[in-house]
């Protein structure tokens, strides 16, 4: 099998009038974990319904593990895990029950089917819960029980929609290690809203807005389009404040010097550079040349909220409600 | 087939496990009691058959039957796991057939329950059991088309009381196709083998029919057809979900 193993080709679905979902192409090898990124109602939910058959195309196709998702839905069904939004499960049952009957529906054989249970169960952590209702259950365990669906069949393509949504830090934290973990042998879409998380587990993001990709990169390539991008930071007492800004200001290898209130006492000085590079020798020279007592001084990376704010519009709001309505 | 049995499995575990399956089982068997002794007139009528008992289930079924099928799709709709299961490897026509069969194996668990009035009749005097089988079985089928038609309706809207609201209208076209009250709406200026073949879709009169103690092919098919009408249907219905 090739190692691309989800291909997008111009794919756009209309909901009506609205189109949800208006060109969009990429293609995710094996290893790589992409991050959907984007406001809401920007198309993430609705690119992930048609890579794993639930919704059809408008237009464009999905090749998933080399299927035509349209011609060979089941087929392609099979290579994937999918969580969608909100993790919707039955409430009736239990997590046993319910993962008992998704390895039936998957065709996983008595032993087989045992097995990917106990291991699914031990990845999602879900041992304290395996047979109390699935109604009775918190946000957190119950996003773990959609999960574990997901991951039961150990599919080598994962769709996740927010996988860490109602989750508490540690739990944040664990789920994204699991999706760390399991990188390597598979390719993993998953959608947040949590730039951190992007960072966290992403190899890969894509920036969707009105149905769009604005921007696909690698993290580290999307903070380089920050405006911050190498911009050199310093911290200092409020005393140095003003002499050091205007220090700054004079440095040929400085654009602007922003200033912020860090504390009571402490204030931070952030030189963006007039090109490229970080101005971080010119600065670190001032400062030695000159005496300022310094507290703390790095090169920042570029800020992701930054990047996603320019280059996502700010009110989708109707557009969501209309998209909810429709896919409902 | 193996998708099928999952789901028919799934959702038999979900009948079983739930108050309101047992709440139905009793009110169903309460209610055939009352028509039966009170409305029927079992006693009264001297005679060894079970007429008074099954002359009302198509009238029971009307409410009973849309009060099981209104969840079948709707509820999947609203708490979101029809995704789940459309955005797995089954194919629809599974989906369909195991949530059908599972609510008819359902609907003929609680007609089997009616048994000790079968008991009763056969104490009291020597009734014709071979009219008695026949029945049950009609009534059955008549069951499986009420269930097929609320497959589907059910599967139009993700909200369970229009779902059973319109279930119960349909069901009663079909129900009274026969009668006066549908016929006269119609033999004003419809053409007459129009009006009759509204009256051949009568479930009263297919239903009479076998009460009559002959298990006749025709209406046998009638049924038959019916359910594999309405259950394609409700097929079409789920699959055209996918263009949103």
């Amino acid at each position: 099998m090739s190692d691309t193993l989800i291909d997008i080709r111009g794919l756009e679905k209309s909901f009506g009038l609205l189109k949800a979902v208006n060109g969009i192409s990429f293609a995710v090898r094996r290893g790589e974990v992409l991050g959907f990124l984007g406001p809401n109602g920007a198309g993430k939910s609705t690119t992930m319904k048609m890579i794993t058959g639930y919704l059809s195309p408008s237009a464009g196709t999905a090749f998933v593990a080399g299927f035509d998702i349209g011609r060979d839905r089941l087929a392609a069904q099979r290579a994937i895990g999918y969580l969608p939004e909100g993790a919707p499960s039955y409430g009736d049952m239990t997590p046993r029950g319910y993962l008992r009957f998704i390895a039936e529906v998957r065709g996983l054989k008595a032993d087989a089917a045992l097995w990917a249970i106990d291991r699914a169960v031990e990845r999602a952590d879900l041992a304290a819960v395996l047979d109390q209702p699935i109604e009775t259950l918190s946000k957190g365990f119950k996003r773990r029980v959609g999960l574990a669906q997901a991951i039961l069949h150990d599919p080598p393509i994962l769709i996740l929609d927010e996988p860490t949504d109602g989750l508490d830090p540690n739990q944040k934290h664990a789920v994204r290690q699991l999706i760390v973990s399991m990188a390597a042998s598979k390719s993993i879409i998953i959608s947040t809203h949590i730039l951190e998380e992007v960072e966290a587990v992403c190899s890969r993001a894509l920036i969707i807005d009105r149905g769009r990709v604005v921007a696909d990169g690698t993290p580290e390539q999307l903070m380089a389009r920050s405006p911050h991008h190498n911009a050199v930071t310093v911290v200092v007492g409020a005393a140095t404040r003003s002499p050091l800004a205007e220090a700054l200001q004079a440095l040929p290898e400085v654009d602007r010097v922003e200033v912020e209130d860090a504390g009571e006492t402490r204030v931070r000085l952030t030189a963006v550079p007039a090109g490229e590079r970080a101005p971080i020798d010119a600065v670190s020279d001032l400062i030695k040349r000159d005496g300022f007592p310094v507290q703390g001084l790095y090169v920042e990376s570029g800020r992701l909220d930054e990047v996603f704010r320019t280059l996502t519009s700010l009110d989708t709001g109707g557009h969501t409600d209309q998209s909810k309505a429709a896919a409902s | 087939m193996r998708e099928m049995t999952a789901i028919l499995k799934r959702e038999l575990a979900g009948y079983f496990a739930t108050p309101q399956s047992y709440v139905f089982i009793v009110i169903f068997l309460f209610a055939t009691g009352v028509f039966t002794f009170n409305l029927g007139g079992f006693f009264e009528s001297g005679q060894a058959d079970l007429r008074p008992f099954f002359n009302w289930h198509p009238w029971l079924y009307l409410f009973l039957v849309p009060a099981i099928s209104m969840r079948l799709w709707a509820e999947e709709r609203k708490t979101g796991t029809l995704e789940v299961l459309m955005s797995l490897p089954i194919p629809v026509w599974s989906m369909v057939l195991g949530k059908f069969l599972g609510a008819w194996i359902f609907a003929g668990v609680a007609l089997a329950l009616t048994f000790p009035i079968w008991i009763t009749v056969n104490y009291l005097g020597d009734p014709d059991n071979g009219v008695i089988f026949a029945s049950y079985v009609g009534s059955l089928l008549m069951a499986g088309a009420y269930l097929a038609i609320g497959s589907c309706l059910s599967a139009v809207t993700s909200n369970q009381v229009i779902a059973f609201v319109v279930s119960v209208t349909v069901c009663f076209l079909f129900l009274a196709a026969g009668l006066p009250l549908v016929l006269d709406f119609f033999s004003g200026y419809a053409p007459s083998g129009f009006v009759q073949a509204i009256a051949g879709l009568s479930f009263l009169a297919h239903f009479t029919s076998i009460m009559d103690g002959v298990i006749r092919l025709r209406d046998i098919l009638f049924f038959a057809t019916l359910i594999f009408v309405w259950l394609s249907a409700t097929a079409v219905l789920i699959d055209y979900r996918r263009q949103g």
